[in-house]
């Protein structure tokens, strides 16, 4: 079992979580991720390691309450535990020979994003964050992005927080104002990654996605979490999650995460009606 | 005097139009009846041909004896010398091409039912009132066992009853590797996997779920940091092969296992599970193994009409001849000589039909089989809205890339002697990451021996 022993709300539908799992810490590094179980029944989801702790012992997750394992998850408190939680899987962000990054991030994903800058930046790499969100009540980690970035550039959708617009209308900015990156590292929705690597493509910037697909086991066995690269059919959990994002084949990830989302929403909402009659 | 029968007592099995539409057992084992009279057609032969068929040479014509005179608990101790998962033996070996296939009965008549009569003798002894475990005396050295399938089980149990501290490291939540993961419910029902996993803690063997040896932890921190003096590796033939042919990542389309874990061991196929599946109304499943007819069978069982397409014949198809008879019993269509070259897609990304092609036999390939080819312009489609790949698995190579020293095969497999020792000292190896995808009963003999390798490693270290 797996104490929760800190929560907290980054905003209405983002949760913090520091899990002790001393194994998992001694080993994590930006750019993998976990697969927990809330309970003896539950799913198994994946979450990508916003932070970690190795003296402490603690991973941290972030994640958005989007389905019913998030909501159940949602609802436990420190003290309480986690059934299972393996990691760290899947292979590190990789950061050998950068010395100047552009990091994009969007919505929830930003939660992966940072520890990614934040690496970077211990590293001596000069990283320009920008990060988007719908508005400003969802903006997350913008302290943190600050602190671990030269230039920090915050974009919503509706414009009540930083500038008004998407993450592509910064970065094409950012790169037909003069400045050169060695590579683009974005993270965040499918949509907003695919038009971010069409963008970078466009310039000849090298970019990596971190992609977030639907998994089982986590350790190669299922093959549910593939996608297409290059041509070639690769497994984001062990081949990834990181993958050339000028290859990847959006359309088809987009199609294939949506494979489960009416059986997603119906779980979903019946998890919430279920915790609704507790409160009763 | 011998009963003289040429035909095998039956066992009762649930009625095909009943149990293809729920997940119970298929076959319900042999009455205390059934198995003496049963027990009483073996010849007791001098030889024991059927001894010699067997992975781990159970000593048969003796267990069988004691079954003919009655005495259940004397025939599970001469089996469980040399057996570690009789219950699950007794179920999954495919004893037709192992001890049955010599018995001396079998020559005029049907051989003895040495499978029955070894499940039910291992189904008596598990219905019996729990004798408390006997916990072997420490001898203070400690080993690690990476998997908890049929070798790492086996390999574990002859380590504890020997006084070792063994600790098994499992990367999914639950242990019992492919017995719990791919084998379904309705021929390997998970509370006798249970059953034997709890056996083996009762003997002491702890088991850590949820590590990924490679990724939370290597093989030389296990031995170097955690004072594992040995390390058996029975981490199985797991990682999925596919056709790469078109349309092959379209929603709707699965490895058999990704297939058969959703359900086996995330239980989807019961109302209130969380973990979703979607077997279609009409399922194609490709492939002629053991794997495609738990696939096809399970697809079966959540109401889809199901298709099996392989490229050759009947005659070569891989899987056992009680796997496929009971397949067809319960209504699913072989398209033989045919090759799937195509999977189409509906406007939604999902699957919609597999195109295929097809086959003839011509001379024997690299296998020693008829080699399939296709016959020129002869392609039809099967409409189809679940695919199923089921052609095969290889090792996974995590613990090669994070292990110094580990030579592999060229094809991933793990090189070891033939008494499971690698090429680091001190690490042995076992069971379908040795072998590449093979039998329960297999993985299980190298997990036995190696466990006897690694007793004298250990105590002459």
């Amino acid at each position: 079992m797996f104490e929760i022993l800190e929560k907290r709300s980054l905003n209405p539908t983002v949760t913090l979580m520091k899990i002790h799992a001393p194994r998992v810490a001694a080993k994590a590094e930006p750019g993998q991720f976990i697969i927990l179980r809330t309970d003896s029944e539950s799913e198994r989801i994946p979450l990508t390691i916003a932070d970690y702790d190795r003296n402490a012992g603690t991973v941290t997750i972030i994640f958005q309450i989007v389905g019913s394992i998030t909501e159940k998850l949602n609802h436990l408190s420190v003290g309480g535990c986690l059934h299972d939680f393996v990691g760290p899987l899947g292979r590190p962000t990789e950061t050998e020979g950068l010395k100047k990054v552009a990091v994009v991030g969007g919505g929830v994903g930003c939660a992966i994003a940072y520890p990614v800058a934040k690496k970077l930046h211990e590293l001596g790499v000069e990283v320009h964050a920008v990060v988007g969100f719908r508005s400003s009540d969802l903006v997350i980690l913008e302290d943190e992005f600050r602190s671990a970035s030269s230039r920090f550039i915050l974009m919503s959708d509706d414009g009540s927080a930083g500038e008004k617009g998407l993450v592509t209308d910064a970065l094409r900015k950012l790169i037909e104002s003069g400045e050169k990156y060695d590579r683009v590292i974005t993270i965040g929705p499918l949509i907003m990654m695919k038009f971010v690597c069409g963008l970078t493509k466009e310039f000849g910037v090298p970019t990596v996605a971190s992609m977030n697909p639907i998994m089982i086991d986590g350790t190669g066995m299922c093959g549910c979490c593939r996608l297409t690269v290059g041509g070639e059919t690769k497994f984001a959990c062990v081949d990834g999650p990181e993958f050339d994002g000028h290859l990847i084949d959006f359309d088809e990830a987009m199609a294939r995460s949506a494979m489960y989302k009416p059986f997603e929403r119906k779980a979903h909402e019946e998890t919430c009606n279920l915790f609704s009659q507790e409160v009763k | 005097m011998p009963d003289m029968s040429l035909k095998k007592n039956e066992m009762q099995v649930q009625q095909p139009d009943v149990r293809n539409k729920n997940f119970s057992e298929v076959a319900l084992g042999y009455t205390k009846e059934q198995a003496i009279s049963e027990a009483k057609r073996c010849l007791n032969c001098k030889h024991k041909p059927c001894t010699s068929g067997c992975p781990v040479q159970i000593d048969i014509p003796a267990f069988i004896a004691q079954v003919a005179e009655g005495n259940f608990a004397e025939a599970y101790k001469i089996i469980t010398k040399s057996s570690s998962l009789p219950a699950v033996c007794g179920r999954v070996c495919p004893q037709e091409n192992q001890c049955e296939s010599k018995c001396v009965r079998g020559i005029k008549g049907e051989p003895v039912a040495i499978g029955r009569l070894e499940r039910f003798v291992a189904d008596w002894h598990n219905a019996q009132p729990e004798a408390p475990a006997e916990k072997p005396a420490s001898n203070g050295h400690k080993a690690a066992v990476i998997g908890s399938g049929p070798s790492g089980l086996a390999c574990a149990g002859d380590l504890a009853k020997k006084g070792y501290d063994v600790t098994i490291f499992e990367a999914l939540h639950v242990a019992g590797g492919v017995l719990s993961y791919g084998i379904p419910e309705f021929r390997l029902p998970k509370s006798i996997v249970q059953k034997e996993i709890d056996g083996l803690k009762a003997l002491g063997v702890k088991i850590e779920t949820n590590t990924v040896v490679g990724k939370t932890i290597s093989i030389d921190e296990l031995m170097h940091d955690e004072g594992f003096e040995t390390v058996f590796i029975g981490t199985g033939a797991g990682l999925p092969r596919f056709m790469n042919i078109p349309g092959e990542n379209l929603n709707g389309v699965y490895s058999a296992n990704e297939f058969l874990t959703r359900i086996n061991l995330m239980k989807a196929y019961r109302e209130n599970s969380s973990t979703p599946i979607k077997a279609g109304t009409k399922a194609v499943i490709v492939g002629g193994g053991n794997v495609a007819m738990d696939a096809a069978r399970c697809a079966k069982r959540l109401g889809a009409d199901v298709h099996i397409v392989y490229r050759r014949t009947e005659n070569e198809l891989p899987a056992r001849a009680e796997e496929v008879e009971h397949a067809k019993e319960e209504g699913i269509l072989f398209n033989f000589l045919t090759n799937p070259i195509e999977i189409k897609s509906d406007e939604n990304g999902w699957a919609k039909s597999v195109v295929c092609q097809q086959m003839k036999l011509s001379e024997p390939d690299a296998s020693g089989r008829a080699k399939p080819v296709p016959i020129e312009g002869a392609f039809f489609e099967i409409e189809a809205d679940c695919v199923i790949m089921s052609i095969g698995t290889s090792p996974n190579p995590l613990i090669k890339s994070t292990t110094s020293g580990l030579d592999t095969q060229k094809w991933g497999g793990i090189i070891a002697d033939e008494n499971g020792l690698t090429s680091k000292n001190g690490v042995y190896a076992g069971g379908d990451a040795v072998t590449g995808a093979a039998t329960v009963i297999l993985a299980m003999g190298a997990g036995k021996k190696a466990a006897a390798a690694m007793d004298d490693y250990m105590k002459n270290k």
